[in-house]
């Protein structure tokens, strides 16, 4: 009757798994020039994120927060495309570009987890008050 | 149907959509409706579909007939006095505004207290919240101690602080305990209160008689109960219902309208403006119907049965918390955690296996801040659901701890 997942399922790939359970850039700055936090109030996610930003230059950033496998792994793959990264280049990125780093087909009633992230990002480090506005 | 031998076979027969293989473990959210309900609303549709209570042919008159035998069906489902007590609503929700609202605005003074419980779903919090602002009045709520079950002592002593309105569910949606109603009911007319009872997860699950509950209203919703989704009923005594304006207004709720002003329709169709669900309403019936067949004590005993497996086969998974009162306290209702995953992540995986699994903060954040956790999962049960249903959510939670792990 049950279906069992393997490991080439559509979702849950290994290494969302893992970016859950091993989040990297996880943690807090001491001196974070950006400093923003967003939550997902009907499932509980909670994504923050800390830049430092020399001459426009992401230089460094960790993020923070809790909830579930697709929140999280999707903040700690955006964190680790962002570092490095020039504030008008992440201007960029959009609803797309974190799905398909996601690499796995996201339900409509999981998007909102998927996308917290970015969110943090937009808001965070150039004010947009809305996704929908990019 | 024989009470001695509940044969969840048969009952599975009358509901098609298990031909699709679901596993449907989220009938406190919602339930599935059996054919005779469909096909009740259906017959409306294709024989005598026309609008109640104005036409003078003959399939409106059917239609109104039909409408109005839910009525007595749901007083006789619930003991109330009279048909004028049973107000047609869109659901619990509706019914709990309309107090709010019509009685509430009325009654509720600067200063009153109203007390709520922190098991309370958003329906029965949210109004009294709005009226409570609007007046200056102010809300305190019971809460429970480890078990998940109302903390008794501190009701009591808020009773003694003289409350104007108390208003709690019979039954939690998120834990499923089962409240001491009828003893809180007494207590809080004694010390005075108006007394409101959520019975959105009560009637559908076991026997309901409001005039042994004592409360002066009572919400349910429709769909919860195998009926389809808007339609509910609000039970109120019918003096207080005499006593209170209108909710809505406009057709159907008057008796004259003139320009220098309006007279009212009396109970219980004051409260019941415009167009009705009418097709609902008669699915409604239906689904009292079918649940009468059943027998109440038989659908508790049935869930009891369920519940009590549910409750052993997940206790014995590692790594999983379960929430609220042994089996014999509550509803067949079982929120949980797992170590590791989030509820989210474990119903997307559970949905994978056709099980379809609850997670989330059930529409009661209050109480899920006060058990420290953003959301449960959530699996809950009803007249058709049966045990092979349980060892597939067991499965998929094992599974899911093997991703994970």
């Amino acid at each position: 009757m049950s279906t069992p997942i393997s490991a080439d399922d559509q979702f849950y790939r290994e290494y969302i798994i893992d970016h859950y359970k091993n989040p990297r850039n996880f943690g807090r700055l001491e001196r974070p020039d950006i400093s923003h936090e967003e939550d997902n109030p009907l499932c509980g996610d909670v994504v923050g994120m800390d830049f430092q930003v020399k001459d426009g230059v992401i230089e460094d950033i960790r993020f923070h927060g809790r909830g579930c496998a697709i929140s999280q792994a999707s903040a700690s793959l955006l964190t680790e495309r962002l570092k490095g990264m020039t504030l008008d280049d992440a201007k960029k990125i959009n609803k797309d570009d974190v799905i398909g780093e996601l690499g796995i087909d996201i339900s409509p009633a999981r998007i909102k987890c998927a996308l917290l992230s970015l969110k943090v990002l937009k808001v965070g480090a150039y004010g947009l008050a809305d996704l929908d506005e990019e | 149907m024989s009470t001695l031998t509940y044969d969840v076979t048969a009952v599975r027969r009358d509901f098609p959509i298990f031909e699709t293989g679901i596993a449907y473990l989220d009938s406190a959210n919602t339930s599935q409706r059996p054919k005779q309900v469909t096909g009740a609303m259906l017959e409306y549709f294709e024989k005598f579909n026309s609008n109640i209570h104005r036409a003078a042919y003959r399939i409106a008159e059917e239609a109104t007939v039909r409408y109005e035998a839910t009525r007595e069906k749901v007083r006789a489902f619930i003991n109330a006095a009279s048909t004028k007590e049973i107000i047609y609503t869109r659901g619990t929700t509706e019914a709990i505004n309309l107090v709010a609202y019509a009685w509430g605005r009325k009654n509720i003074k600067k200063d009153d207290l109203i007390v709520l419980t922190i098991l309370d779903h958003h329906s029965n919090i949210v109004p009294w919240q709005i009226l409570a602002a609007e007046k200056g009045a102010h809300i305190e709520y019971v809460d429970i101690d480890d078990k998940g079950e109302l903390r008794q002592e501190q009701f009591a002593a808020l009773l003694k602080r003289g409350p104007r309105l108390v208003a709690f569910n019979l039954v939690s949606n998120a834990l499923g305990t089962i409240n001491p109603a009828r003893e809180m009911v007494a207590a809080a007319k004694k010390a005075g209160a108006t007394v409101l009872v959520d019975g959105a997860q009560s009637t559908p699950h076991q026997p309901v008689d409001v005039r042994a509950l004592g409360c002066d209203f009572y919400a349910f919703s429709g769909h919860k109960m195998l009926g389809p989704t808007g339609a509910g009923i609000l039970y109120g005594r019918r003096e207080l219902l005499e006593a209170m304006d209108p909710f809505m207004s406009g057709g159907d709720m008057i008796k004259t309208v003139r320009i220098e002003g309006t007279t009212y329709h009396e109970l219980p169709w004051k409260f019941e403006a415009g167009t009705q669900a009418i097709a609902e309403v008669i699915g409604l019936g239906a689904a009292v119907d079918y649940l009468n067949g059943l027998g109440m004590d038989a659908v508790r005993a049935h869930e009891l049965d369920i519940t009590e497996y549910a409750y052993e086969v997940l206790s014995e998974i590692d790594g999983l918390t379960l929430y609220g009162p042994p089996p014999s306290r509550r509803a067949g209702v079982i929120s949980f955690a797992i170590d590791g995953i989030h509820p989210h992540d474990l119903a997307t995986i559970a949905d994978r296996d056709q099980v379809c699994l609850r997670a989330g903060h059930h529409c009661a954040m209050p109480l899920m801040t006060r058990l420290g956790v953003p959301a449960t999962a959530r699996a809950s049960f009803y007249v058709y659901t049966q045990k092979e249903e349980v060892d597939r959510l067991a499965a998929s939670i094992k599974e899911a701890q093997r991703i994970f792990a």
